[in-house]
This record gives C-alpha cells, sequence and structure tokens, in this order.
C-alpha cells in the first residue's frame, strides 16, 4: 500500500544523503520525495512517499525519527490532508487539429499552457495524484515528448 | 580569549574527562598533535589505526566512559571503519576524531582525501564535518551527549586542516539542547503495570537479559528482579556479566550455541521478558518457532528494536535501568514456579555444557583454567569464532563489563586490540585475550604498542591450524571439504619475543594451569601460545533455520 510521510529535518548539508542512505541501506523504496525549506529557514520539510506494509512502515517511521537530524515525523496516510504533485508535460501536437483537441483536454482539467511550440506544447498541472495522472494519460496518445514531475507534497487539513 | 580549532578541540577533549586517546598521526592532523604535545591527556600510539577504534571500544566497555579514537584523513580515516562498525552494532560509545583536507580542497580528489562522513554515515550513531571552527566546541559537546546517551553508539568528528589552524573566542558551552533527539528514558507506567499482572499469571517465565543491561549499569537491578521474583534468566552473548552465572537463576547464555536448557526454557517459556537485548537472528533461531507459547515482553530503550524481527505484545521503551527500578517496587515473590524450575533444574542435570578431555589440550579446558585461575574476575576479551563462543561458554562471568567481544558486526581481529583498550582503563585487572590463530594475526602488530606502553595484557590462543568455525561449518554442512580453513601460522612465541613480549607454547595439558599463572605474574605482555585439539567443535549449536530446540552436538 502507498503511505504518504512528512519528515521536518534540520535544514543542513547531508541530511538528504542520511534519509536516501537509510532508505537503501535497508531496503526500504521511495516511490517520491519532495524537499523545501517550511516557514522557518532552519527547516526543511521533506514528503516521502512509499509503498510498503504496515509493518515496514513502522520500521521506516521509527527508523526516520531515530536520525539526529529529524525533528518530526507525520504519517498521513489515512489522515484528512492536502496532497499536491505538480507536472510538465511536453505534447507532440504536430498539426493543428491535434493542437486544439490537447488544449481542449488540458482546459478541461484546468491545467496551463506554459510554452507553445511549433510541433509542441508545454503543459503544466497540479493536482494530487489521480488528477496529474488522469489528465497524463489523456494526453499520451498524442505523444509524450518529456515529461517533469515534482513528487508529491502534502500537509494535514488541521 | 582567541585559540585555534586544534586548541580548542583538545581543551574541549580534556572538558569532556577525557584522559586517553588512541591514536594515530599524519599530515591532516598536525595541528592537533601539537595541541596535544604539552597536554594532560594520554595518547596511545597505535600500530593501525583499525586497532585505535577498537582500543578505544575496549576502554568504553571495560570503563563505561566515552573512548577516543583519532586518525589522520584519508587511509588513516578509513582504517578506523571496522572498529567504528564493530562499535556501533554493539552500540558501544566511541568518539572518532579524523583529519580532513583543507576545506577549499575537499572534493578535489587531494591527496589524502576520503570523503569519511560519506563513508562512515550508515555506521555512525551521527557524524560531522565541522567547516568553520566556530562550531567546533559545540561539536565535540554535542558529539559526546549523542554518543553516550539514548542508545549508546559511535561518533565521528572530521575536522579539516584550515578549521584546525584557525582561531576564534573559545567558550566551552554548558549545556545543550537538540530539538531532534530526546531519548525515552522512563518507561510508560502502564505499560509497566501491565507487565506486573503478566507476571503474576505466568507459569513458565524467563528472563532474556542483553547488552543493555550492561550498558545502562543495571546488573544489581536485575538480580534483584529476578531473584524477588524467582525467574530465571538466560543471558545473550553481550549481556554475559550482566546476570552472575553462579546464581541457581542462570541458565547461560541462549541461542546458536546457548546451553540446551536456555534454548529448551525459552521454547517452552509462557511469557518472555527481553531486557536490553534485539531479538537478533543468532538469538532467534527460526523466527516463527521462537518463543512460540509465550507472551512477549520487550524492555529497550530504542524503539526502532522494537517489533523489528519478533513481534512484541508489551514493548517498554525506555533506560533498562530506570524500567528494572520501577518494576522491582512493584513485583513479588511468585509461589507457582516450583514445577517450572524443577523442569529446568532437570534440563541442567541432563544435558549441561560438557566435552570430552582427552591427550591433547582441549579448548574448552583452557578457557575454564582461565576461569579458576582468575576466579572470574578478570575482563576477557575475545575474538571472533569458536575461541568466542567457548569463551562464552565456559568461562564463569559474574560481573559486568568482564566480556568483551564483537557480537553484533563478528569481528575478527577485534579483541587483542580491545584487551589492550581495557588495560589501559582498568590497570588493576587481569585482562585475557582469548583469541584464535586466524583473528590473533588480523591485529598482532598492536604488540608493538602493548610493549611500548607497558600494557601487560595477556593473549591465549587457542591454536589448531585451522580457521576453526568455518572449518566446523564446513564439516558439519560441506561434506569435510575444508576450502582454505587449513592456516600455516609462525612461531607465535619467537613473535611475542621478538616484539619484546613474553612468549609461552603449551602442548600438554597439565601444562596449561601453570602457564596461565606464569603469564599473570609477569610484568610485560604475553602470547601463550596453546595447541589445541585441530578438530574440536563448538556444541551444542543451533543450524542456520532451525529452531533453536533443534540443537546439534554436545550431549554427554
Amino acid at each position: 500500500m502507498k503511505h504518504t510521510i512528512c519528515c521536518l529535518v534540520e535544514n543542513k548539508f547531508g541530511v538528504l544523503a542520511r534519509i536516501a542512505g537509510l532508505f537503501s541501506s535497508r531496503g526500504f523504496n521511495i516511490n517520491s520525495l519532495a524537499v523545501g525549506e517550511t516557514e522557518d529557514a532552519m527547516v526543511s520539510r521533506m514528503t516521502i512517499v512509499l509503498d510498503a506494509d504496515e509493518r515496514i512502515l513502522e520500521q521506516v517511521i521509527k527508523q526516520l525519527r531515530k536520525l539526529i537530524d529529524v525533528i518530526k515525523v507525520i504519517d498521513l496516510t489515512g489522515q484528512d490532508s492536502v496532497e499536491r504533485e505538480l507536472m510538465l508535460i511536453k505534447v507532440n501536437t504536430s498539426d493543428t487539429v491535434a493542437k486544439s483537441e490537447a488544449m481542449q483536454i488540458v482546459d478541461i482539467f484546468r491545467a496551463k499552457i506554459v510554452d507553445v511550440g511549433a510541433k509542441s506544447l508545454v503543459v503544466e498541472i497540479t493536482g494530487d495524484e489521480k488528477k496529474v495522472e488522469t489528465l497524463l494519460e489523456l494526453l499520451r496518445p498524442f505523444g509524450i515528448k518529456e515529461l517533469a514531475r515534482t513528487g508529491k507534497i502534502a500537509m494535514l487539513r488541521k | 580569549m582567541k585559540k585555534t580549532g586544534a586548541q580548542i578541540l583538545i581543551e574541549s577533549l580534556i572538558k569532556e574527562g577525557v584522559e586517553i586517546i588512541f591514536g594515530y598521526p599524519g599530515g591532516a592532523t598536525l595541528s592537533i598533535y601539537d595541541a596535544l604535545y604539552d597536554a594532560p591527556i594520554k595518547h596511545i600510539l597505535v600500530r593501525h589505526e583499525q586497532g585505535a577504534a577498537h582500543m578505544a571500544d575496549g576502554y568504553a566497555r571495560a570503563t563505561g566512559k566515552v573512548g577516543v579514537c583519532m586518525a589522520t584523513s584519508g587511509p588513516g580515516a578509513t582504517n578506523l571503519v571496522t572498529g567504528i562498525a564493530t562499535a556501533y552494532m554493539d552500540s558501544v560509545p566511541i568518539i572518532a576524531i579524523t583529519g580532513q583536507v583543507p576545506t577549499p580542497m575537499i572534493g578535489n580528489d587531494a591527496f589524502q582525501e576520503a570523503d569519511i562522513t560519506g563513508i562512515t554515515r550508515p555506521i555512525t550513531k551521527h557524524n560531522y564535518l565541522v567547516k568553520d571552527v566556530k562550531d567546533l566546541a559545540y561539536v565535540v559537546k554535542e558529539a559526546f551527549y549523542i554518543a553516550f546517551s539514548g542508545r549508546p553508539g559511535p561518533v565521528l568528528i572530521d575536522i579539516p586542516k584550515d578549521v584546525q589552524a584557525a582561531s576564534t573566542e573559545y567558550h566551552y558551552p554548558d549545556k545543550i539542547s537538540l530539538r531532534s533527539y530526546n531519548p525515552t528514558y522512563y518507561g510508560h507506567p502502564g505499560q509497566i503495570k501491565k507487565l506486573v499482572e503478566v507476571i503474576q499469571k505466568s507459569e513458565r517465565p524467563v528472563i532474556y537479559a542483553g547488552g543493555g543491561v550492561i550498558i545502562a549499569n543495571a546488573s544489581e537491578e536485575l538480580k534483584k528482579f529476578a531473584e524477588t521474583t524467582g525467574i530465571p534468566v538466560t543471558t545473550t552473548l553481550l549481556g554475559l556479566g550482566g546476570f552472575p552465572e553462579t546464581s541457581n537463576l542462570s541458565l547461560g547464555m541462549l541461542g546458536m550455541h546457548g546451553t540446551r536448557y536456555a534454548n529448551y526454557a525459552v521454547t517452552e517459556s509462557d511469557l518472555l521478558i527481553g531486557i536490553g537485548a534485539r531479538f537478533d537472528d543468532r538469538v532467534t533461531g527460526k523466527l516463527s518457532d521462537f518463543a512460540p507459547k509465550a507472551t512477549i515482553v520487550h524492555i529497550d530503550i530504542d524503539p526502532t528494536s522494537i517489533s523489528k524481527s519478533v513481534e512484541v505484545d508489551i514493548p517498554i521503551v525506555g533506560d533498562v535501568k530506570n524500567v528494572l527500578v520501577e518494576l522491582n517496587k512493584l513485583v513479588k515473590k511468585k509461589d507457582n514456579l516450583k514445577p517450572w524450575l524443577d523442569k529446568i533444574e532437570k534440563w541442567k542435570k541432563e544435558y549441561p555444557l560438557g566435552y570430552k578431555q582427552g591427550k591433547e589440550i582441549k579448548p574448552q579446558f583452557v578457557v575454564q583454567e582461565i576461569s579458576r585461575i582468575t576466579k572470574g574476575n578478570a575482563i576477557i576479551a575475545t575474538e571472533v569464532g569458536q575461541n568466542q563462543m567457548w569463551s562464552a561458554q565456559f568461562y564463569k562471568f559474574a560481573k559486568p563489563r568482564t566480556f568483551l567481544s564483537s557480537g553484533g558486526l563478528g569481528t575478527m581481529g577485534y579483541g587483542f586490540p580491545a584487551s589492550i583498550g581495557a588495560k589501559v582503563g582498568c590497570p588493576d585487572k587481569i585482562v585475557f585475550d582469548i583469541a584464535g590463530d586466524g583473528s590473533f594475526q588480523m591485529n598482532l602488530q598492536q604488540l608493538a604498542t602493548a610493549v611500548q606502553f607497558k600494557i601487560a595484557v595477556k593473549v591465549a590462543i587457542l591454536n589448531n591450524g585451522f580457521l576453526g568455525m568455518v572449518r566446523q561449518w564446513q564439516e558439519l554442512f560441506f561434506n569435510k571439504r575444508y576450502s582454505q580453513t587449513p592456516i600455516e601460522n609462525p612461531d607465535f612465541v619467537k613473535i611475542a619475543q621478538a616484539y619484546g613480549a613474553m612468549g609461552i607454547r603449551v602442548t600438554k595439558p597439565e601444562d596449561v594451569g601453570p602457564a596461565i599463572s606464569k603469564a599473570i605474574e609477569s610484568p610485560l605482555p604475553v602470547v601463550i601460545d596453546f595447541h589445541v585439539a585441530p578438530e574440536e567443535n563448538v556444541f551444542p549449536m543451533v543450524p542456520v533455520g532451525s529452531p533453536i530446540s533443534e540443537m546439534i552436538g554436545g550431549l554427554a
């Protein structure tokens, strides 16, 4: 099962390596990892998505808490939280029909076109996993030339 | 007043109460060694940095203080790695200080550069690369705090050459606080109460005590707990000495080479109380058959140890000593244990640890003689393999901090330098390294260290001409195909003498005791080369993947 966990960590060099090293040395798999500063410049927030059963998840959380630079670990799985991911998709639109069709789909998803080229569009979409994945599937028939995604970031609603 | 980084380091170490450093100088630690030159800290010059880390480890295990080792950048630092990993696996508080190339050169593949904080990240409790001299005093304070508190472990401080030379105002912090590190020291009262209830109800309880009892200095509390309730105690390898084996309640060691009665008792128990132990695979054997009838309780300071391999029914996170103190206030004598203790007594009579005497010296006999002559009061370091298991089985450990062995990592070559570290920390104690002929040769160059600094450790080599434990597995599981296990040895007596130590060779059983006594009386480091029965095996033995109740060998 997929789990989303948030870690608040000291904003120091080497911390990302400690976290990544913990996952690799203990054989845990990361689906995605997003890191950035928080409201406090001394603290970074990492959102980690991983596929694991309850037992492994419990070990992951405990092992993360054991790291000296980790301040707090929150398991968002099953909690009322907001989750978002940003994706940039370069879609192949070699003819005008394809271009207008793609633009319609983008419109329906309230995604944005951030660049238009002669033979391609760059689409920006933000949303939860289901939304961004659905758009991606609908655009796939046009031909995806390039794809970049941030990985999930998340926080509790309350 | 302004001080250089090197001076700040040394003064900070003095503030932390450091009396001794095991180390080896080099290009990237010149400033530190210059500051050390007039400092009131003793330095033991080792002959290989791995030995420095093991000595710091042996010193820490024997004294209960933090051990300190030091090496230069690059190869000096990487030579520490095995010693640091050994300390990490066995939760030993050591501080490893390494020199580093100057900060502007870091990452440039400079001469003697190695990313030692990167290399040691998975084998240290925490580590630091100090990039600014202003941070140094605080880092040292924090490093000692982290190494010694909670579940202890090694901490490495990497200090670039320019940081050692740079100056700043020196102020040693009195206190530190870490928002991200707060070990739980007191057990949850509700959980402790639950434990008291299950103890009352149990009919076949067993205490399973590990190294955590010794680390937490909780042997007295454990003894009180066992004696008050009347519950028998088995210890892990690293728990040896945590409970006196002279007690009727002692079951000795459990696990792969444990006693039959300990393994039977655990398997039949209805309540297993794990205290400062981590349900290691050498203890549990086949997981699904480990203590299958028991309610499992686990008292440990490290939450990650709980339910890591064996599902625990009542976890209690906290310092073992504090939890036992609380527990001792609540427990009373159990009056329903007679049938259980009788059953255990029967197992003890039926399946004692033993071996057959012969014309050759039996290695077990050597260990028994050391135990008899030192009255169980010596500090025993071991190497890894048969020598380690026979020491664990046949030395009667009565006191904590008297058994030093690499339990987790299983590091051959650990025992000799560890015994040197222990002797430096406890100069009034008799310190033996019980070694194999293979293991001893992994770090025997430290004889020079022992001789130069007059550290009178005694090495008992159980010389069987084999890498014995591997040979035993080849005998039992690989059809006696002794691939690369016969070992041709140098003349250990001449080697000892060449280094300026005493060497004794013993080939007859009747000479074993006198040789041990002679070694103890000598003011020199002594190597005794016991020529023992070459194909003696360690029994009983639980084959890998079997339940611990299914042991082979060791039947009288």
